[in-house]
């Protein structure tokens, strides 16, 4: 167990941002952080990387108590805050020879680390460049080798791919995939297809408490919905379709366009006896299309499903 | 070992940013132009010194007073170089890249402190520079100079160590610097409030940086004033780590 979480509060004040928080990591995982804005990801992601003090609750990173042993703790972790933490007046190679050095590594070592965490960010071009003068993408990379330059079991990414270009985007994926073989990945987004594509399991946290925590295919299920977008030519016989099994109701969304929203049972598809009767009755199939949750839809569903 | 780290890349970002070296030339400057203002002093008392018996040598009125305004000009200027230490740091948002890398928060500071510290040595040494040079073509008191090198770096010393802990309480540098120079100025001045009261006397002039350097300057190195510095320095960095410290619990 790399990261192992149990309990977790914190209070600012008198607001509470973290309740009853557990949270457990195993080598080769990479965990997809989610939430809506102020759910209390940063803060939980600050506390596991000993930059904030639990109010309550045990932290062991390794093994290690991070609240009895910091220094030995955080030798195993390496942290991408929200904002990367860099120093625009030093150049990328002296940035890193920096952050490697707080780590303990010097000489060949210290090289090494240095050519390799460049190599694996694509940051091979601008080692001497400056960074405040580098553009917003290179500074995100640069923040992610800063993480991963003493190749440590745990890395924790708060929101590593923002402000980046699409290919950018693709890039820093592969990378966390990459890293996800050899290392525990923790990373906190609020792009859903981003948990898709890189994570092996997603945890959902809702103001502060943590309302999903599962396999990425349980998301996939989450994010069914249990209604099609049907579009056709001619306008269709509303009776006819909800007469199928498993269709519950339909609703026109748009009148002269024929776009209805088809709602059926959760479990079943009926989309293949739609299409056969529209085909059968001539009324020109445009369009028929799963609907899928966005994100908030998926946080109200399970928050709702919590309180039932 | 982390603290070096720590210090190293201080020391070069202070050298990177125009600020150090600007300080540096402007120190340089105005102390030179005292240093010279003291030889003209010096060369019209002469004629006068020499028929006295037990007269005041070149020592007492070339390098006393070149420290003593010393002193005063860097209370103006160490706000300015302690200011950034942790505040803008904290405003950056890269102190996280300290709080999570295997150092301790004693270390962040000490390393900060040392830091600084480099640079304000490497100003020891171009003022004490000036009379040096003296040394060409007359006799200097060296237990006197020395005692004057001694009681600025110790005075620097305490400084720097209000400066840092002023800039730990901040958000922005600015506050730092007008907090640490109020700090300092307050610390110089604080004996000015003559009173009857001997008691209240006591314990004020005891707190009075000036009179303490003074009492070194003059070539007085005692226990009292040398453990005054170095309680103050103390004093203030615990208090710094402690500050910082809490910036992981509250924040």
């Amino acid at each position: 167990m790399l990261i192992d979480a149990r309990n977790l509060y914190r209070f600012y004040g008198d607001t509470c941002a973290v309740a009853d928080l557990s949270l457990s990591l195993e080598k080769g995982e990479i965990l997809g952080f989610l939430g809506p804005n102020g759910a209390g990801k940063s803060t939980t992601m600050q506390m596991v990387c000993g930059n904030l003090a639990p109010s309550a609750g045990e932290i062991r990173i390794n093994g290690i108590d991070l609240l009895d042993r910091p220094k030995e703790a955080k030798r195993h972790l390496g942290y991408l805050p929200e904002v990367p933490p860099l120093y625009r007046e030093l150049t990328v190679d002296e940035y890193l020879d920096y952050c490697g050095r707080l780590h303990g590594l010097t000489g060949a070592r210290l090289r090494h680390a240095r050519d390799e965490a460049k190599a694996r960010c694509g940051l091979e071009q601008v080692g001497r460049r400056l960074i405040g003068n580098l553009s917003k993408g290179f500074q995100q990379r640069v923040g992610i080798a800063q993480a991963i330059l003493h190749t440590p079991p745990v890395v924790v990414l708060d929101e590593p791919t923002v402000g980046l270009d699409p290919i950018q985007i693709r890039e820093i994926r592969g990378l966390i995939r990459d890293l996800g073989r050899e290392h525990a990945v923790l990373l906190s987004t609020h792009i859903l297809p981003e948990v898709q594509t890189v994570c092996s399991r997603v945890m959902i946290i809702h103001r502060g408490r943590v309302a999903l925590n599962a396999p990425i295919a349980e998301l996939e299920r989450h994010m069914r919905a249990s209604s099609l977008i049907l579009a056709t030519r001619r306008p269709v016989d509303a009776g006819q379709l909800k007469a199928l099994s498993g269709v519950h109701d339909l609703e026109v969304l748009d009148e002269p366009n024929h776009r209805y929203q088809v709602y059926h049972d959760r479990d079943g598809n009926p989309a293949e006896a739609i299409a056969r009767l529209v085909v059968e009755k001539g009324w020109g199939l445009l369009e028929l299309t799963p609907v899928r949750h966005s994100i908030e839809e998926i946080f109200v569903d399970i928050t709702r499903q919590e309180a039932a | 070992m982390n603290a070096l780290v720590i210090a190293a890349r201080e020391l070069r970002s202070l050298f990177l940013s125009p600020l150090a070296w600007c300080i540096l030339a402007v120190v340089q400057l105005l102390l030179a132009y005292i240093f010279l203002a003291q030889i003209e002093y010096f060369q019209m008392l002469q004629p006068r010194l020499a028929v006295l018996s037990d007269s005041p040598g070149v020592t007492d009125l070339i390098a006393v007073p070149l420290f003593g305004n010393a002193g005063v000009i860097l209370l103006l200027v160490v706000p300015l170089l302690t200011m950034r230490l942790i505040a803008e740091e904290r405003r950056n948002r890269t102190l996280s890249l300290l709080f999570s890398a295997p150092v301790s928060v004693g270390e962040i500071v000490l390393g900060k402190y040392l830091g600084v510290m480099a640079l304000l040595g490497l100003m020891v040494l171009m003022i004490t520079a000036m009379p040096l040079s003296l040394s060409l073509g007359t006799h200097l008191d060296w237990g006197k100079l020395a005692a004057c090198v001694l009681a600025l770096c110790l005075l620097l010393a305490a400084f720097a160590a209000i400066g840092l802990f002023l800039s730990t309480l901040a958000s922005q540098p600015v506050v730092a610097a007008v907090g640490s120079f109020g700090a300092l100025l307050l610390l110089w001045i604080i004996d000015w409030s003559v009173t009857i009261d001997t008691e209240n006397e006591k314990v004020l002039g005891y707190l009075s940086l000036l009179r303490h350097y003074e009492n070194l300057t003059k070539g007085l190195v005692s226990t009292v004033d040398v453990s005054y510095f170095v309680l103050l320095i103390a004093t203030f960095l615990i208090l710094s780590i402690r500050r910082l410290d809490y910036d992981r619990l509250q924040k």
